[in-house]
């Protein structure tokens, strides 16, 4: 009987079981960053330990970088002995570090696959839940604890349980001015923000064989929003063509033995899966949340639904929602006023995000007194997006073009929102006092559809904002 | 590296109603900006339990009837969102022992058993007629006995849940996995030699 990808990497990277019956999993590779790896390295330090893999480990410094004023020391003091804490723990370790003044900082989850360091077959971890976003190449990735990053550093390996794998199929043709981002919000919606609890997710379908490695890394990136740690595609040419030539990806004379042994990771044809689900490309339409989670999600032509229109177990949350959003149920979403626009994370942050945006708003200017701001996910992505002339148009349209790094998604650096006020986000996590203020509110949604709301100043459906006919 | 075997745990319990408890609820982002998890205890639901002039509200955990709970109770898929072990820490050192909850987000759930921190899952019916029975007396003691599966108050006894592997792990004083990690190392070598991508170019 066939393997899915799932079983044939945890097998290859399986060390030994555990007296309590987990698997000691080995990590081939480690990712870090400044904000959940200080502690790890105070523990090393404690237990006497040496990171045992140093090669394996690769740093970057995302969390808590100013976008606009990005020379040291910050001004923010807790931010500067943070990364001068991981510039530190990398020299003394002897681990690869992608600093401020490397041109290839920026968010981790970006850094990775960009340098090539992200590879079909392996496993990876990082002290960050969207660590899910590797999945995409092939790879299972686990978003990890602090004291798990200890024992990645010390063993290269972590304790897990394994999960079960639940493959979900998307096929069809996405309608005009529907993405990636759609049909991850689409899935949390339908499957619930805790429905892939104890699953790893295998996307797939004919619309994955038609997305690209970057629409695929924004689907596996919000695996984590829908409960499921771990998401993942299986690795086809499409992955192998964005790999060749990167930095850490094999180097040409050994590439096409790579990717040979990439591909015997697939699924098999003939494996089974704990669980199936189905949904139809055709169905899905531009998605924008209404509450605190996710998983409150409608179309943007739909109400945001009243209490009586939900199941009973998420009626006290739906409650919670309206209180936090200050939106009325049974009302249209479409109309809401906005305060700010935010285009950038590692669910969003990429070059054919920034690229989709550029081409539709040439010529056009973000709505007066409005705060609209893309951050690339990059310095990789802003070089070429500067290259391109993207960041000029943006520029012109009355968007600040920032600095890398993640920004207002979680609002660790001085990005934030004030007060109450409402931002349309291509992040990912719509969740109470995300974006910085306790009272902020949070509506996730495509790029394109951020740069609706920015144009318009309130959420539009970025279809009708642009002409985009099917 | 010796670690306390957990079987029994006993104090008093608060009850923090809601489903989808997320992580950023537990410890807002802003306060993991350190280098150390020490004094994350006092910014456990921060932005729940005060204002923006650092004012309390009504919140069951600034409750002097809950003062010194060491339970705590919640809804749904609790813990979910980021996986910062700054949300279990923040709990542990805010003095809480053990979580019981309808169910928890993997990392979380994770996270906790590593510090020692016990998530049960219980009813949801069950969890409410619990929280009863401490908002009628707040300081009775509950006891929960990770062995049995069980969390009784009073004269009343819950089932509880807890997966075997954590339920193996706290009753053998083996949560904290880095001890039976380093114990594999010669295996853990063998394995990354066979890994064309492991190896030095």
């Amino acid at each position: 009987m066939g393997k899915t990808l799932f079983d044939k990497v945890w097998a290859a990277h399986t060390v030994r079981e555990l007296p309590n019956g987990m698997t000691q999993l080995l990590i081939g590779t480690h990712l870090i960053h400044e904000v959940t790896s200080p502690q790890a390295f105070g523990m090393l330090r404690d237990l006497n330990l040496k990171v045992l893999y140093p090669h394996r480990t690769f740093a970057t410094v995302d969390h808590i970088v100013p976008t606009d004023e990005r020379e040291e020391p910050f001004s923010d003091k807790l931010a500067d002995a943070m990364i001068k804490e991981l510039r530190k723990n990398c020299a003394e370790n002897d681990i690869k570090f992608f600093d401020l003044s490397s041109g290839h900082q920026g968010i981790v989850h970006i850094v990775g696959p960009e340098q090539g360091i992200t590879q079909p077959g392996t496993t990876i971890a990082c002290g960050d839940s969207h660590t899910s976003t590797h999945g995409a190449f092939g790879s299972i990735a686990f978003g990890i604890g602090t004291s798990q990053v200890r024992d990645v550093l010390a063993t290269q390996t972590m304790a897990l349980h394994k999960p079960k794998v639940r493959r979900i199929n998307v096929n069809g043709k996405l309608s005009p001015g529907v993405y990636a981002k759609d049909v991850i919000l689409h899935i949390i919606r339908m499957l619930g923000v805790n429905g892939g609890l104890g699953y790893a997710y295998e996307y797939g379908g004919s619309t994955f064989d038609a997305f690209t490695q970057e629409e695929r890394m924004t689907v596996c990136n919000m695996s984590i929003e829908g409960g499921a740690r771990v998401g993942y595609v299986n690795p086809d040419q499409t992955t192998f063509d964005y790999l060749r030539g990167r930095p850490y990806a094999p180097a040409q004379a050994h590439f096409d033995a790579a990717v040979d042994q990439w591909k015997a990771f697939a699924s098999d044809a003939d494996c089974t899966y704990d669980d199936i689900v189905n949904f139809q490309a055709s169905d899905i339409g531009p998605t924008v949340t209404w509450g605190i989670n996710p998983g409150q999600a409608i179309f943007i032509d739909e109400n945001i639904p009243a209490l009586a229109d939900l199941p009973a177990k998420d009626r006290g949350t739906a409650e919670e929602a309206y209180a936090h959003m200050k939106l009325r149920p049974g009302t249209p979403i479409k109309g809401t006023k906005i305060d700010v626009a935010f285009l950038g994370s590692c669910t969003n942050g990429r070059i054919s995000d920034l690229k989709e945006v550029a081409q539709h708003i040439q010529g056009k200017k973000v709505k007066p007194g409005l705060k609209a701001i893309v951050v690339p996910g990059s310095q990789g992505v802003s070089a070429i997006a500067e290259a391109m002339g993207l960041a000029e148009i943006f520029r012109e349209a009355g968007f600040e073009w920032r600095g890398a790094g993640c920004s207002m998604c979680l609002a660790m650096n001085p990005d934030k929102l004030i007060g109450d006020q409402l931002c349309a986000s291509s992040s990912n996590r719509n969740f109470k006092g995300r974006q910085g203020s306790p009272t902020g509110r949070t509506v996730l949604m495509s790029p394109l559809m951020v740069a609706a709301a920015a144009l318009t100043g309130e959420i539009s459906d970025a279809r009708e904002v642009f002409g985009i006919h099917g | 590296m010796s670690l306390a075997k957990i079987s029994q745990l006993a104090g008093t319990g608060v009850y923090v109603a809601g489903d989808d408890v997320d992580t950023d609820r537990i410890i807002p982002a802003r306060f993991m900006k350190c280098v150390t998890f020490d004094g994350l205890g006092e910014f456990a639901f921060y932005d729940e339990r005060f204002d923006a002039n650092n004012q309390p509200k009504a919140h069951p955990m600034n409750d002097p009837q809950f003062a010194g709970a060491s339970i705590l109770l919640s809804g749904r898929n609790f813990g979910c969102g980021s996986s910062r072990e700054h949300a279990p820490q923040a709990l542990y050192r805010h003095g809480f022992r053990a979580v019981i909850a309808e169910s928890f987000a993997e990392i979380f759930f994770g996270n906790s058993i590593t510090l020692g921190m016990p998530c049960l899952v219980m009813d949801g019916r069950d969890i409410r007629a619990l929280a009863e029975l401490i908002a009628e007396a707040p300081q009775s003691e509950i006891n929960i006995d990770i062995t049995a599966g069980q969390v009784g108050i009073a004269d009343v006894t819950f089932p509880a849940m807890i997966p075997s592997h954590a339920q193996e792990a706290l009753i053998n004083g083996r949560w904290d996995a880095i001890a039976d990690l380093l114990e594999g190392l010669n295996a853990v070598h063998a394995t990354a030699d066979r890994l064309p991508y492991m190896q030095k170019a």
